[in-house]
């Protein structure tokens, strides 16, 4: 009796060498390059090498939009750093926008109400201190409800960004530059106190720098690489991570380990939010976060929880962006253009995985006829 | 005293009531969607951008049938601007079903990725259709948005009856239609009794004999297209046939919250829906001033968070979350 045998039969391989597998992730980028080449191609008829061209441009064609494109990466990056830890973790935080929310309007009140009278260094510790105590508080509140009753920390996360959204938009009428704008305006504009400093060695960087905020944020990359890697906390995030019941097994108390990892967590987006209202906007709104929250759990998956791998994609992500930006402008084209461009980018870097993880055979005669 | 009384006489009122069903309804078509999906274990956070691509998906239909046709007919469009939105959403749906389901890609991260491309699909095609079609202006389809709100002719005029239940557009009645239906079917066919098995348990249907690749593939892309309705119903009934910006919000994660309101129950998710939607407008009634509007905002999401939290506390077995969720399913793991 014939009997039907699916043509192709899909093995689990064992780990693939380090250098093809990124060889893999390569190819799938530049695939996707070229499907986003078709996509330019067939809605606007422009050249796409002209186009790609022109997303240079916008992302490196000048000192400041280097620059620019510098602090975005870095801001994604130490974004992706800060919810690393709970996904190693298996701990769903897609709250990062919130947590850098309201770290940002926390910095935005330290700026507001202390930047005349307090000394420059107290002003800029109070901020720091605020707006990580701030991440931190709404990163634990769901937190320690996944710790007592496993509530759903994905849509709990979820909920809190919205909660933190309407925070802000509160914020931003009571502080309202111009009656009934609904925008708060840039803050301390005339004295810019509380702003970090972006002339900072300007013989060095040029005239228009964010090199404070991409120093510190490379502290940061290494101290959680270490982090993860070299400290009891990370290996108890790793075994949480891989199994909670062998983790209680282990002598490892669960619950602590997801309070602990998630403090962190959340105070460091609320140190993003820090970054990106003292360091390069100056001022709050809903839009500060600006969906990075949500890009950097991409970021922070696709490099498999490695930080320094994280640069090169949250570089890859931002220039995308920037990019799609100037061909926005260039020809005349939606700025959303580059929400498709990153999803088709994120589709084949997220199926490629699978071709680093499986093996799919041909299924060959001799086993047809053993069946 | 007097502010509780003000705001009741407000709310229970008709209007009130008309304004709750045209906020429930997207997340009405939202959550049946989402719920379907996640009956076959895939926990789809691209519904959000499902629902952009189906409403620029029907409007895209709509436009290219008015711009072709100098007298356009209101049936056609809403036949074309229908089958239009489907395949748009579906195709969303089938990107995330094929990355999760054959190349078991991780369901959250690809469904924030395909939120991010539904969003940028949505805001592009509808940003740029005037331009790429060479005409002036925001794009209106006039002809098929007033045909999408026809109401009921006879039945509309029953004084306080009338409006209250029959002054809505097709697709509202749709949404009730699709949800009673899908509980029919969930709880009383085999057909359903299998999806919830796959749900569950993907390895024991996959022995029994349910082909779980079908089922998942079959009822991801199902409930895409259930809603890519909802973005359809907002362009088309809501604002009448017209592309606002990122003017759906962030309606469809309140549909994936709703799900969880509704335990994975379409007949819950319907009076939900009608419960999300007048939390949604409930600030617009309650006289505080600007500022103390905005928190009252925060009432549909506080409502879920309350949920979640109360569900997690009562742990009964019929009202968690589908066993697999979120899992993907080879069958020659062990």
């Amino acid at each position: 009796m014939e009997k039907k045998t699916p043509l192709f039969h899909i093995v689990k391989r064992d780990t693939m060498p380090l250098w093809k597998a990124w060889a893999v992730r390569l190819a799938s980028i530049l695939l996707a390059l070229v499907v986003c080449a078709v996509f330019i191609n067939s809605v606007t008829g422009l050249n796409p090498l002209s186009v790609y061209a022109s997303m240079f441009d916008g992302a490196f064609g000048t000192g400041r939009r280097i620059w620019n494109t510098v602090n975005d990466a870095m801001i994604l990056l130490c974004i992706a750093l800060a919810i690393t830890p709970a996904f190693k973790m298996r701990f769903w935080n897609i709250g990062a926008e919130g947590q850098i929310l309201v770290g940002g309007a926390a910095t935005a009140a330290v700026m507001r109400y202390c930047g005349d009278s307090l000394p420059t260094p107290a002003l800029f510790a109070l901020m720091v201190v605020v707006s990580l105590l701030c991440g931190l508080v709404w990163g634990l509140v769901p937190a320690w409800f996944k710790a007592r009753w496993n509530t759903n920390e994905t849509l709990f996360t979820l909920m809190m960004n919205y909660i933190a959204i309407q925070l802000v938009s509160f914020l931003s009428i009571k502080w309202e530059a111009v009656k009934g704008s609904g925008t708060i305006g840039v803050i301390n504009q005339s004295t810019k106190a509380g702003w970090i400093d972006t002339g900072f060695l300007s013989g060095i960087f040029g005239r228009f720098n964010y090199s404070i905020n991409t120093t510190l944020i490379l502290i940061i990359t290494l101290l959680i690489f270490v982090y993860l890697n070299y400290t009891k906390h990370g290996y108890e995030i790793a075994v949480v991570g891989e199994s909670e019941n062998t983790a209680r097994y282990a002598g490892i108390s669960v619950r602590r380990v997801i309070l602990r990892t998630m403090a962190l967590s959340g105070a460091l987006c609320g140190l993003v939010g820090f970054l990106l209202v003292s360091g390069s906007n100056h001022t709050i709104s809903v839009n500060t976060a600006g969906g990075d929250g949500f890009t950097a759990i991409v970021v922070s998956w696709l490099a498999k929880f490695n930080p320094f791998a994280m640069i090169a994609i949250s570089f890859l992500l931002t220039f995308l962006t920037r990019g799609a930006g100037q061909i926005a402008s260039d020809f005349g084209l939606n700025e959303s253009a580059s929400d498709i461009l990153t999803g088709i980018i994120l589709f084949f870097i997220l199926g490629s995985e699978f071709f680093i993880n499986y093996r799919v055979l041909r299924s060959s005669r001799k086993e047809k006829e053993a069946e | 005293m007097d502010l509780i009384l003000t705001i009741l006489s407000k709310v229970f009122t008709v209007t009130f009531f008309q304004k709750a069903v045209t906020q429930g309804v997207p997340l009405l078509f939202g959550a049946t969607g989402e719920i379907l999906t996640e009956k076959a274990g895939n926990l789809n956070l691209g519904i959000p951008g499902i629902m952009y691509m189906g409403a620029v998906g029907g409007l895209t239909g709509a436009f290219f049938y008015e711009q072709s046709t100098p007298e356009p007919s209101g049936a056609v469009g809403v036949l074309i601007t229908f089958l239009c939105a489907i395949l748009f959403s579906a195709f969303g749906a089938f990107i995330y079903a094929l990355l999760t389901i054959t190349l078991r890609a991780n369901q959250n991260v690809t469904g924030l990725a395909l939120t991010t491309f539904g969003i940028g699909v949505g805001n592009f095609i509808g940003g740029s259709l005037s331009k790429i079609a060479g005409t002036a202006g925001q794009i209106t389809v006039y002809t098929t948005g007033q045909a999408f709100r026809t109401t009921i002719p006879g039945l509309s005029q029953i004084p306080v009856v009338g409006p209250l239940l029959f002054s809505y557009g097709f697709l509202t009645y749709l949404s009730l239609a699709l949800a009673l239906f899908f509980a029919y079917l969930l709880a009383r066919t085999r057909c359903g009794l299998n999806l919830r098995a796959v749900g569950e348990n993907p390895a024991t249907a996959d022995a029994a004999g349910i082909n779980v690749i079908r089922y998942k593939y079959g009822f991801t892309i199902l409930g895409g297209a259930v809603a890519g309705l909802g973005g359809l119903y907002f362009v088309m009934e809501y604002l009448g046939g017209t592309w606002q910006n990122n003017g759906f919000g962030d309606r469809g994660w309140l549909a994936i919250a709703l799900v969880i309101f509704a335990l994975w129950r379409p007949l819950r998710a319907i009076w939900g829906s009608l419960l999300f939607g007048g939390l949604y407008i409930l600030f617009a009634y309650i006289p505080l001033g600007d500022a103390a509007q905005e928190i009252l905002k925060m009432l549909p999401y506080l409502v879920t968070i309350l949920v979640l939290v109360v569900s997690s506390l009562r742990r009964r077995a019929e009202e968690q979350p589908p066993a697999s969720l979120g899992l993907s399913y080879f069958r020659e793991d062990r």
